[in-house]
């Protein structure tokens, strides 16, 4: 652990986390946004995408934001406006609430918290809440229907997330995204010691799921559902403009970062490199160097997941709304029930 | 049943999707970017229609068949001088006024057809929108100026009949 030469007064620190959450949010979502949505989309539909604000449009969300808030703030004549004006803070507290857990680094966190994985699913379903009050505040059918869909959908594919995560936790042992990250760097697998275990080798069942339930959370096609613009005119959204409208878009792709973070930390190692690497033992003989070096690694296995998430959301059409349910009940529930037998067998038995 | 395909079609859709991404990289995209570059329409694209006032005789057949109603024509009989010495002079229709209002405009083409005596043309200049939507109204001596941008008639065919 770190041993600062200057005492930072609590007001300061809570100003740094604070300073530190707005930048492992935003960041994430901005370079989601102009490198996936504008530039790899562009080029797998073969067009350049924005080209004109700033060098290749890398100006461009800068454009789009400033049309935003300078927007007029409507709401409906019906719309119960006061619920209708909080539903997109819900949902984008739901994100910060989220990346408040986890860990950039051995020292590099917000706050280690013990059952960090438990808290972290729990905050992630808040969201639900803010989409169906959107939904229901609107006063608009295509949005209520866009709503429940929504709330019908999050809700289905909550479950095999969370039982994804239940393999990870048991294999750990921990819940502790912390303990998580150590775990799988000084694990060995095949009895090599160089190449840690990331989960996603032992759990690569769960991986896949928790990948699936991710881009359903995140109302990613072929999951968009609820927002479907050609049958629901944008669903739960519809009756949005302008900075409410922005905050929702920024809800979408930071909690995308957010997700990805979550599983490069629970399937890929996390901010880790193997310990034996630098003869490490446990959490506290980690080099200080890996404050740095930490987050620079999580950022790129996010980018990689949220690149594959694009890359998926990119090529399949739109499940059905029965096809959604039946997939998260029939196929992804009972999977992730197996793979929890499987593991916890395992486990015990080896 | 159709044959089970080699590769699962949800991986073959990824790889399209990919492979159009590198491709696009590499060789470029198949859009171009408009303002700087433009392309070239075909030579028998609907633009806009050009007049060539000389050969109207205001007979009102495309104003008439004209499904938006977007072609206004007035015009007023007046004498022209005899085709040959001694004759009578000749009763013409002079043209007043010919407008057409490219607002109401489908380009569906019908005043080009229907036009007996070959005043209509087609014309593949598409730029010329207008921030006021009342300039969308091309007045006959704009609609005369579009006829620089008519391209030249292709060749008949060989064998064809000749007029």
């Amino acid at each position: 652990m770190i041993q600062l030469a200057i005492e930072i007064p609590y007001w300061g620190q809570s100003l740094l986390r604070v300073l530190g959450g707005l930048v492992a949010v935003l960041l994430p979502a901005g370079t989601i946004v102009y490198l996936f949505l504008f530039k790899m989309m562009s080029f797998m539909q073969s067009r350049l995408g924005p080209m004109e604000a700033g060098p290749y449009g890398s100006l461009q969300l800068v454009a789009e934001v400033g049309k935003w808030m300078q927007k007029e703030d409507l709401a409906p004549e019906a719309a119960d406006k006061s619920i209708f004006k909080i539903a997109p803070l819900v949902v984008l507290v739901s994100t910060f609430l989220l990346v408040v857990v986890i860990p950039f680094g051995p020292d590099a966190l917000f706050t280690d918290f013990e059952v960090g994985i438990f808290y972290g699913l729990a905050v992630a379903s808040i969201s639900v809440l803010g989409i169906l009050i959107a939904g229901w505040a609107s006063a608009n059918k295509y949005s209520l229907l866009g709503g429940l869909r929504a709330a019908g959908q999050l809700i289905a594919y909550e479950l095999p997330m969370v039982l994804a995560v239940v393999g990870v936790v048991i294999q750990a042992g921990s819940m502790n995204l912390q303990q998580i990250v150590v775990a799988q760097n000084t694990y060995e697998i095949f009895g090599l010691d160089w190449i840690g275990m990331p989960f996603v080798i032992t759990q690569c069942v769960g991986f896949v799921i928790f990948m699936i339930a991710v881009q359903a959370e995140l109302t990613q096609p072929p999951f968009d559902m609820p927002i479907a613009e050609s049958e629901l005119v944008s669903g739960y959204m519809t009756e949005y403009s302008g900075f409410r409208f922005l905050i929702f878009f920024i809800g979408e792709f930071a909690t995308a970062g957010v997700f990805a973070f979550l599983a490069s930390i629970l399937f890929l190692g996390g901010w880790g490199i193997p310990f034996a690497w630098f003869g490490w033992t446990d959490l506290d003989s980690v080099d200080n160097w890996m404050n740095v070096v930490g987050p620079v690694i999580m950022l790129t296995k996010m980018m990689l997941l949220t690149g594959i998430i694009m890359w998926v959301r990119f090529s399949y059409p739109r499940f059905r709304e029965d096809q959604l349910q039946t997939f998260a009940w029939k196929v992804l529930i009972p999977v992730s029930i197996l793979n929890i037998a499987v593991t916890a067998i395992l486990k015990v038995a080896v | 049943m159709p044959a089970k395909p080699k590769v699962p079609g949800l991986l073959k859709g990824l790889g399209v999707t990919m492979g159009t991404m590198f491709r696009t990289v590499k060789d470029g995209a198949n859009t171009v970017q408009y303002p700087h570059v433009k392309e070239t329409p075909p030579i028998r694209a609907r633009g806009v229609i050009a007049l060539h006032e000389e050969n109207c005789t205001a007979c009102m057949l495309c104003s008439r068949s004209c499904p938006d109603w977007c072609i206004y024509i007035e015009a007023h009989k007046q004498l022209a001088p005899p085709r040959r010495a001694g004759g009578k002079p000749r009763q013409v229709n002079h043209l007043d006024r010919f407008d057409i209002d490219y607002a109401l405009c489908m380009y569906c083409g019908i005043c080009v057809e229907v036009c007996p005596f070959d005043a209509l043309f087609w014309s593949p200049e598409y730029e010329y929108s207008e921030p006021r939507i009342a300039d969308l109204l091309h007045d006959k001596s704009k609609l005369g100026e579009w006829m620089e941008t008519v391209p030249e008639a292709p060749e008949l065919e060989a064998g064809a009949a000749k007029k």
